[in-house]
């Protein structure tokens, strides 16, 4: 069990290395075009340039442009944005990372309650008027764009019954952080959660739905009937567990990408400063080292969660812990 | 027409009356098995035999209540220990389930849940069942698996079931099957899924079930060897319904039923020279919605007549046996 613990986080770092190399490589080593002058920014005076050439070593070879950006990107963490005032990349990221992190766990924790409520309820009364109504209601919210919910969510809580008794607690857009006012924060934060979750509750409670019901075709659950056992601990403990290996991977594959930047939408539609909007606005000035550093942020956190997912593999199944 | 079995002395243990279950198809109503009656009693082993889709499997599940299909209909009587269990409430039969009546089924590879270590799957069924701490569970788990012939039980207990071989799988499945001292025990063609000396093993072990644990068994297979190695009475399924019914030996001296003969000309002969090919019943079984009026096997069979088009009852043909054929007491099946 160590070894294939340890084999995985080696080839957590190869696959980071690699990624590392690539994304430096699409963004500056791209023939035709200076990186100096996309990383100065646009209408940069020549000396601007010239430091620019001199600092990131744009004059040498390319192993040691790569050395010099991973230098910056992680040791020194001094890249700076020339188009955005020349702000430092690193800690902009850092500054945004919490916000994200806040959105995504608290809508990770909504979803996944109310998903396997939902996809175990329907797959218990399979058939049912409840399933078919849990069915319809998961379509309507994968249907559902996050970004148009979100403007409904605001126009609703902020504007349309804002005075109302329902709404009038709702702060403006933006986000306060947990370490200062936690109550704030949960204000701010739960609108952005439920719309977030939604899409995912649609997805993953179909998805759990139909993985019961096909495991109740399983030998394995007949022998769980002809035991004797009670058909909630044969859906919870003989279905739900085995499904969750199902579930496991799929959800740290969705909460690793949203963590990476993927809430980008969400973000921008509340006003949430978080890594997702930090890379549109990275985008919309073609603010390059912004671009490259949060593109590394993304792809750690997808590659991370992966080895997480897999050591959790380990865990979950014990087929898988025999190496096979 | 009491069939005198070797342990006529002991009581009924379980009684099937008429039993039905038919599903809805197309509009109308198909019988999957129809009009089953036999007599288990204790510490007798009862082989059910017949080919794929003879209605073995249901009967046996029918009597575990274990059929769930939707818009399944299940008619007849079936009492165990005097208790009808044809219509009773869920949770009464989760009780019988599992404690007094056990299931052993068809596949060791599959009948575990691969998350759990087997000895944990064992614990379950006994602490369902009874008020025990899950160290005593253990420890009777263990004992059992001891007694089913597992070599280390401590460690096998705590083993996943795809660690063990088939073999071993099946003694844990059996194991599971007697941890509640069931006094029935449902074997849904227990050695099919295993190599041949497995097989014996495996049966050999059932077979000493009733003196071991005083369990009945209802051994369900199509392997007609196996009914002559472990069973007391034999009762003969072909598309449903009962073709004959009788004590093994009286059943494999002389078969009252062109089925059972068949069946019985297509195992190899244990003395003299072995044929070249082995007889082979021409045809398939009719499937439950396209069985012909009247007698199910007249198709297939070597001296259907004109009245084979109605249905022929089961009716005593000498020796204790029963069979359904209008010529069973001619005698012209005897070979």
């Amino acid at each position: 069990m160590l070894s294939a613990f340890l084999r995985r986080v080696g080839q957590t770092l190869i696959v980071l290395f690699g990624i590392s190399v690539l994304v430096f490589l699409v963004f500056f080593a791209t023939p035709g075009a200076d990186p100096t002058a996309r990383i100065a920014g646009r209408n940069a005076s020549p000396q601007t340039m010239e430091k620019v050439r001199h600092e990131y070593g744009f004059d040498r070879p390319l192993p040691f442009q790569y050395a010099t950006m991973m230098k910056k990107l992680f040791i020194t963490r001094d890249l700076t944005s020339y188009a955005n005032r020349g702000e430092q990349v690193v800690p902009e990221i850092i500054q945004a990372a919490p916000v994200t992190l806040s959105l995504v766990c608290g809508s990770a924790v909504i979803w996944l309650i109310v998903s396997v409520a939902m996809g175990t309820l329907a797959a218990a009364m399979k058939g049912s008027w409840v399933d078919r109504t849990l069915i319809m209601l998961g379509l309507v919210g994968i249907s559902m764009p996050v970004f148009w919910l979100g403007q409904v969510a605001n126009l609703i809580s902020l504007s349309r019954y804002h005075d109302t008794w329902l709404f009038s607690w709702v702060p403006g857009p933006g986000y306060v952080p947990l370490t200062q006012n936690p109550l704030a924060w949960f204000k701010a934060l739960v609108i952005p959660w439920c719309v977030l979750a939604v899409m995912f509750i649609g997805i993953y409670s179909r998805i759990l739905r139909a993985d019961l019901v096909a495991l109740a075709q399983e030998d394995f659950m007949r022998t769980a009937r002809a035991k004797g056992l009670s058909p909630a601990r044969i859906l919870v403990f003989h279905g739900l567990r085995t499904s969750a290996i199902t579930y496991v991977s799929l959800f740290g594959l969705d909460f690793a990408q949203l963590l990476g930047g993927g809430a980008l939408l969400t973000e921008v539609v509340f006003g949430l400063p978080g890594v997702g909007r930090l890379t549109y606005q990275a985008l919309t000035n073609l603010d390059l080292p912004l671009i490259m550093a949060t593109v590394m942020y993304s792809a750690t956190f997808v590659v991370l969660a992966n080895a997480v997912v897999d050591i959790l593999y380990i865990l979950l199944d014990p087929r898988v812990r025999d190496g096979r | 027409m009491a069939v005198n079995f070797p342990h006529s002395t002991s009581q009924p243990l379980l009684e099937v009356k008429d039993l039905c279950v038919s599903i809805p198809s197309y509009g109308r109503s198909v019988a999957l098995i129809e009009h089953i009656s036999f007599t288990l009693r204790e510490r007798e082993i009862l082989g059910l035999v017949g080919e794929s889709g003879s209605g073995k499997s249901v009967t046996a599940t029918a009597i575990m209540g274990l059929l769930d299909t939707p818009g399944l209909k299940i008619t007849g009587s079936v009492r165990f220990r005097g208790q009808e269990l044809v219509g009773l409430s869920a949770r009464k039969m989760r009780a019988i389930r599992g404690r007094d009546i056990a299931m052993i089924f068809q596949d060791p590879m599959t009948a575990f849940t691969p998350v759990y270590t087997v000895g944990w799957q064992i614990d379950e069924q006994i602490m369902a069942h009874e008020r025990l701490s899950r160290k005593q569970a253990r420890e009777r788990t263990v004992q059992l698996l001891a007694e089913m012939g597992v070599p280390d039980p401590t460690r096998t207990a705590n083993r996943y079931p795809h660690q063990l071989s088939g073999g071993l799988r099946q003694r844990a499945v059996i194991a599971m099957a007697l941890s509640c001292n069931p006094t029935l025990l449902i074997a849904d063609e227990p050695t099919t899924a295993l190599d041949v000396t497995v097989q014996a093993q495996i049966l050999e072990l059932i077979s000493t079930l009733r003196d071991t644990h005083g369990s009945s068994v209802l051994l369900i297979t199509h392997d007609m060897g196996v009914v002559a190695e472990t069973c007391d009475s034999v009762m003969v399924l072909y598309s449903g319904r009962i073709a004959e019914t009788g004590l093994a030996e009286a059943l494999f001296a002389h078969p009252r039923h062109p089925y059972t003969t068949a069946l019985l000309n297509s195992i190899p002969p244990f003395y003299g020279e072995r044929p070249h090919r082995l007889p082979a019943i021409a045809g398939t079984p009719p499937a439950p919605h396209e069985r012909p009026a009247g007698c199910a096997f007249s198709p297939r069979c070597h001296d259907a007549q004109t009245i084979c088009s109605t249905i022929p009852p089961l009716s005593p043909a000498g020796n204790g046996q029963q069979a359904a054929c209008f010529f069973s007491t001619s005698g012209q099946q005897e070979h």
